[in-house]
């Protein structure tokens, strides 16, 4: 099972390199470098430093207990990778990848960001190297994660805004890869999800599965067994998949992965692209993809601004074929639900991505015997979206249709 | 022997180097595209690069990038690009190349774009963010019809890249000479002439240059390195304009008397 990909980076049919021959040999290049650095004890060394002592690893795994309570079931733990460093799984991968950039010579760093997170990720490493960094990020995301643009500014970053299409993630990597076309020679293109060309997707999901890695030897710790279920949110898929990872091969783990359903999944609007979506060609894989009958991307639609993407990980789609790892889809109005459960119920205010994790939970806990326990990947904290919860919640105070 | 070897062969008898004219399939809207490609057909395009719209070119400058957008929004689809192919295959004979992008095609299936693009009359196809390692299976179901698939090499292509590249290259070779997207550019690379050098090593194909080249002075100067220039955020421009034959004759004017001619 955990095998893959193959050289070219194939999970099954899925992943490969499709991008324009301009970008080619730097993905050969940085195939290679990776795996050197990955083979090289120096390089794994310094990462495991910087996790502890800068990012503040390992983050806890903590018993909700009240939010078991409400659910009535299968204990409910969380993975708090809102706890790290810039308050998300996010930054596991940007100080891998940074100090690959920094191993290879590069000193430009450029990202995409939906939600800010990632870009924020990238900027403190590029700030931890002395490095430049520039991210590109969609107009209407700059608005969504206003705080976030701020801690980018602060932090030396140039944030770019990108106006093209639904002004959002998916078109925001489509300007990075743009801009990498045309500075691949001095630019390190550092991406924050399990998707993209090979290497990322096989990159990223090694950078991140120090979540898996510590969950199972905390788990043990505090239950002497494995957890019944692992959950994780899944929009490019990086937090998923690196909680997963580890867990592949032990079959009574049952793993699940949460999509975005936006409005619902027949209202077309959402971003569910394993559930609804269907094969084809993005940002450089082959994955599931949300498209209409003549392969033009259809525009994604999610509370959260990470999850609001039209594309997944290409090793997203061989799970669900497999069947090893179930999807799901969690609604805005459900993601809403949780965040303000797990905000008052324990005083942990999620990001809006990860509450579509934890509102799945509440469901299975509820669904599982009180001797099951479950493990919630909560990647992120929701200080980011704050201002977007209360200002959707007088948006719809003001309409007069909410009651 | 297909329209585009022909074509090629044409030239080079001609004395004189091609002009590779490339635009977007319905844009702004069907009729109008129609009227602007038979227009750049009538005044001296050599070879057609139709652009199939994509709704997120990752290749490409804001020029093509809009000029894809008004086509989708006027209802443009990869079948409709094969009708229009059909069509104006009943007026004119020039080489047709169906550019795009990997996922419409795949979305399309790759045997029936094959099949249907060969009877409509289309000569070669062109996927940017198609890479040659991924190119098997289009490859397979090209095989049988006389459609050529058409490599494009960077600056960036290692010369042992570039050398397998080219041994299951067909047609034409594109050379993007420069590291980045599509666009309209002030200056030619300087390194142009060299890369196209180096590649008359590895292929006795063709090579026709692109990327940046949008008026008759920069066409002539690349035309000395290359085979045929390749022309396209200028041409749609020029079409938005209303000054879509000027362009295309002051392109074919720079090129004449740019071939030694009678060489072989």
């Amino acid at each position: 099972m955990q095998s893959g990909p193959d050289e070219r980076g194939h999970f099954g049919v899925y992943g490969g390199r499709y991008v324009g021959e301009t970008l080619m040999p730097a993905l050969t290049e940085l195939d290679r470098a990776y795996r050197e650095a990955r083979d090289d004890p120096a390089f794994r060394e310094t990462l495991d430093r910087l996790l502890r002592d800068y990012v503040g690893r390992p983050s806890p795994l903590y018993l909700a207990e009240r939010l078991t309570g409400a659910a009535g079931g299968a204990r409910i733990y969380l993975k708090r990778e809102d706890l790290n460093h810039t308050g998300a799984h996010k930054i596991n991968n940007t100080l891998g990848q940074a100090l690959l950039a920094q191993r290879m010579g590069k000193r430009r760093l450029m990202a995409e960001t939906g939600a800010g997170q990632h870009g924020v990720a990238t900027a403190v490493a590029a700030a931890l190297f002395g490095m430049e960094c520039i991210v590109y990020m969609g107009e209407e995301d700059i608005i969504r994660q206003a705080p976030n643009v701020t801690r980018m500014k602060l932090l030396g970053a140039e944030v770019v805004p990108v106006a093209s299409g639904t002004k959002t993630l998916k078109d925001a990597m489509s300007e990075a890869l743009r801009a990498w076309t045309a500075t691949v020679e001095t630019t390190f293109y550092v991406i924050g999800s399990v998707a993209g060309p090979h290497p990322y997707p096989v990159m990223v999901r090694d950078f991140q599965r120090v979540v898996g890695d510590e969950t199972r030897a905390q788990v043990l710790r505090a239950e002497g067994r494995l957890p019944d279920m692992i959950l994780a949110c899944v929009g490019g898929g990086s937090n998923a998949a690196g909680i997963f990872y580890p867990f592949l091969d032990d079959p009574d783990v049952r793993l699940v992965g949460v999509e975005a359903a936006g409005l619902g999944l027949q209202s077309g609007r959402h971003a569910a692209s394993i559930v609804a979506g269907e094969v084809g060609i993005l940002h450089g894989s082959k994955s599931y993809v949300l498209q209409d009958a003549d392969g033009q991307i259809l525009n994604a639609h999610s509370v959260s601004a990470g999850l609001d993407y039209p594309g997944v990980g290409p090793e997203h789609a061989l799970w669900a074929d497999s069947g090893r790892v179930a999807y799901v889809g969690i609604t805005d109005d459900e993601a809403l639900a949780a965040f303000h459960a797990l905000t008052r119920l324990e005083g942990i205010i999620p990001a809006l991505e990860s509450a579509h994790a934890v509102a799945e939970a509440q469901k299975r806990a509820g669904a599982l015997g009180r001797d099951r326990f479950l493990v919630v990947n909560l990647s992120g904290r929701g200080d980011k979206d704050v201002d977007a919860v209360i200002r959707g919640a007088r948006a719809e105070g003001a309409d007069g249709e909410s009651d | 022997m297909n329209r585009i070897d022909e074509t090629f062969a044409a030239l080079r008898r001609a004395g004189r180097k091609g002009l590779v004219g490339y635009l977007t399939a319905g844009d702004p809207d069907p009729e109008t595209s129609e009227r602007n490609i038979r227009a750049a057909l009538e005044h001296g395009v050599d070879v057609l690069e139709l652009g199939v719209p994509y709704s997120d070119p990752t290749a490409d400058g804001p020029t093509i990038q809009a000029a894809s957008q008004r086509a989708l929004a006027a209802g443009m689809t990869t079948a409709k690009s094969l009708e229009l192919v059909k069509r104006l295959r009943r007026d004119f004979q020039t080489p047709i190349v169906l550019f795009g992008y990997a996922n419409p095609f795949f979305r399309y299936g790759y045997a029936r774009l094959c099949a249907e693009a060969a009877a409509a009359g289309v000569d070669g196809l062109l996927a940017v963010d198609l890479a040659f390692e991924e190119a098997d299976e289009l490859r397979e179901h090209m095989a049988g019809h006389d459609l050529a698939l058409i490599p494009l090499i960077a600056p960036t292509t290692p010369r042992e890249r570039a050398a397998a590249i080219l041994a299951r290259a067909q047609g034409f070779v594109y050379y993007i000479m420069v590291t980045g997207v599509t666009g309209a550019r002030a200056a030619l690379a300087a390194d142009m002439a060299a890369h196209v050098a180096a590649l008359r090593g590895l292929t006795p194909l063709p090579v026709a240059v692109g990327f940046g080249i949008s008026n008759g002075a920069q066409a002539r100067r690349a035309a000395e390195a290359a085979d045929a220039v390749v022309v396209g955020s200028a041409l749609i421009q020029a079409a938005g304009a209303g000054r879509l034959p000027e362009l295309v004759r002051a392109l074919r004017d720079a090129l004449t008397g740019t071939g030694t001619g009678g060489e072989d």
